[in-house]
């Protein structure tokens, strides 16, 4: 049984199709790949699964049930953690508060327990307190900890960004381009970050991204995206030889 | 285990009852003059009104400009029940507070899904539409307004703005007030971290009017008369001016702004004809060397208190 099923999925910014008919399976624990040209509708497929933007025909099932319709904070509450294209951290807030922020939906003290400080305020913060600090420990990111974000290195950015949506504590993590901007050694560190947190997590994950190296090295399956459509799908090798696959990249007059 | 009995917190409450007992004291010994008193009261009630307005422009970073109608309502439902019903002080204060509540609940649910220059022009139809109301009702005296007995006292307003201040800086030194901050920073970022945007959104607008209210009715319990035409956009836009010059989204920083603009405001008060020009100077040049406000985001804190006996903790383990 899938653990994200998408049947059919269209989505349609007036006379331009987005996305049309898309159909994508994802079983737990897999690490998939989305790839495609610039324009595929590779982020608009992550939209419309978030809730970002909403589906023009077809159904998204995660964990059994419907998505569509649900507003980007539901899908979070349900367990599908994304991070963004353009970094989106929370820029001037320190390194700490943007994890806890994410610990935010799990926390359960209520308004009136914050108001007047009732014992239950001190506990739940203490606990994330220390959650937060454990994940940031993972990211090698505990000495920030007091940071504002946005004086971090690029790189570390990113990190932050990928340890903020596990402190959501997801089922299925959505990475939209995790390597861009990032040189050799790098996207090679982030390679085996990602292989290692989805065994550390049990996680799930989509990735979105430009580098071949990057996607060729961690995922088990690929889809190819371009114009909206799925044009190939299968293992890394299998794609690296697909002429659909060149042709969309490089042109006809390639292959 | 860390609760309430930690050292910054004793430390702030034997700061606010040291402040209360020196100035309740001058009051009481007939050192402070008349002048001095209504400007120490005028703070309070500004404290309260600009610390309320900051939860919602500079906490949650959505725009409002309607703080006056906020106050109006809590002014004339607690002047109703004080000077018209005859009920109690605290029982008015108490019902103008959580009629301004209602009211921005009601507001808010549907303007807080406009953003920027949108929700400001609607929160500021709104505060003009409560005016006009009160203007119009015969009830409440029309444009004359209606004149009830001064029953606030000095302990009255600075225990309510201790008080408010108190809920206020808990609310946002909590999980519920970084999920305001997040919106602040980023709305989309904070919606994809299960932040229910739209909830913090309303339940910062209802706060902030909550407190406005409870400002509104000090304020008509104090001043013997309360008019439609006090309430007017001009009053919400000095309360904006506070929490710009205090730093938006600095709890302190709007504490600070309020004293600020209610002291220079007294001081010029000899100078009536130089007094609006004497503030928009100083408030350009503020403008132009510190655009952040005096605290920016910042907060003046008790925290080196905290950490000091932390460190002494583990030094001893």
């Amino acid at each position: 049984m899938p653990l994200l099923k998408i049947d059919n999925l269209s989505k349609s910014f007036g006379g331009l199709k987005a996305v049309s008919n898309l159909n994508i399976e994802i079983n737990e624990g897999e690490l998939i790949g989305l790839i495609g040209p610039n324009g595929a509708g590779k982020t608009t497929v992550f939209n419309l699964l978030t809730g970002v933007y909403d589906k023009t025909e077809g159904k998204m099932e995660f964990q059994d049930k419907n998505i569509s319709g649900l507003k980007p904070y539901q899908v979070t509450q349900r367990g599908m953690a994304r991070t963004f294209q353009n970094i989106r951290l929370f820029s001037d807030l320190t390194v700490i508060d943007n994890v806890k922020i994410a610990y935010h939906q799990r926390t359960s003290y209520s308004l009136v327990s914050t108001l007047f400080r009732l014992p239950s305020y001190y506990s739940g913060e203490e606990e994330m307190q220390h959650k937060a600090m454990e994940l940031l420990k993972i990211f090698n990111l505990e000495d920030k900890a007091e940071e504002t974000a946005k004086n971090l290195p690029y790189g570390e950015q990113r990190r932050l960004e990928i340890a903020r949506a596990l402190g959501t504590e997801p089922k299925l993590l959505l990475l939209d381009e995790p390597a861009a901007g990032m040189n050799p050694q790098e996207t090679h560190d982030l390679m085996n970050l990602i292989r290692w947190i989805r065994e550390q997590f049990k996680l799930t994950i989509l990735l979105i991204e430009h580098d071949m190296s990057l996607v060729m090295g961690v995922c088990e399956r690929i889809y190819v995206l371009d114009y909206g459509m799925i044009i190939a799908q299968g293992t890394p090798s299998e794609i690296k030889n697909n002429p659909k696959v060149i042709e969309a990249y490089l042109g006809e007059e390639v292959v | 285990m860390r609760n309430w009995f930690n050292r910054q917190n004793i430390v702030s409450l034997l700061g606010i009852v040291l402040l209360y007992g020196v100035i309740q004291g001058l009051i009481v010994l007939d050192i402070m003059p008349p002048f001095y008193k209504l400007t120490l009261i005028q703070i309070c009630i500004y404290i309260i009104l600009a610390t309320s307005l900051n939860l919602i422009n500079g906490i949650t970073g959505q725009f409002s400009i309607g703080h006056a109608g906020f106050m109006a309502i809590g002014a004339y439902i607690s002047a109703i029940v004080t000077a018209i019903q005859h009920g109690p002080l605290a029982l008015g204060l108490l019902a103008g507070a959580i009629a301004a509540a209602l009211a921005g609940l009601l507001v808010g649910l549907p303007t807080l899904r406009l953003n920027g220059d949108y929700l400001a022009i609607a929160t500021l139809g709104f505060g003009e539409i409560v005016r006009i109301i009160f203007l119009n009702t015969d009830y409440v005296g029309g444009a004359a307004g209606f004149t009830l007995p001064s029953t606030i006292t000095w302990t009255w307003a600075f225990g309510l703005m201790a008080v408010s201040v108190v809920l206020m800086k808990n609310f946002v030194g909590s999980t519920h007030g970084r999920a305001c901050i997040s919106i602040r920073e980023n709305e989309i970022a904070a919606e994809s971290m299960g932040v229910n945007t739209t909830k913090y959104k309303v339940i910062a607008f209802t706060m902030g009017a909550f407190f406005a209210g409870l400002a509104g009715g000090i304020y008509a319990n104090y001043f013997y008369i309360i008019q439609p035409m006090t309430f007017n956009f001009i009053l919400s836009f000095n309360i904006l001016v506070m929490i710009v010059l205090g730093g938006l989204g600095s709890m302190t920083g709007g504490i600070l702004g309020a004293i600020v603009m209610t002291l220079a405001s007294a001081l010029l008060a000899g100078v009536p004809e130089w007094r609006n020009v004497i503030t928009a100077v100083l408030l350009v040049l503020m403008m132009i060397f510190r655009p952040t406000g005096i605290m920016g985001t910042k907060e003046f804190s008790l925290n080196f208190l905290g950490k000091k006996s932390e460190k002494n903790a583990a030094s001893k383990n």
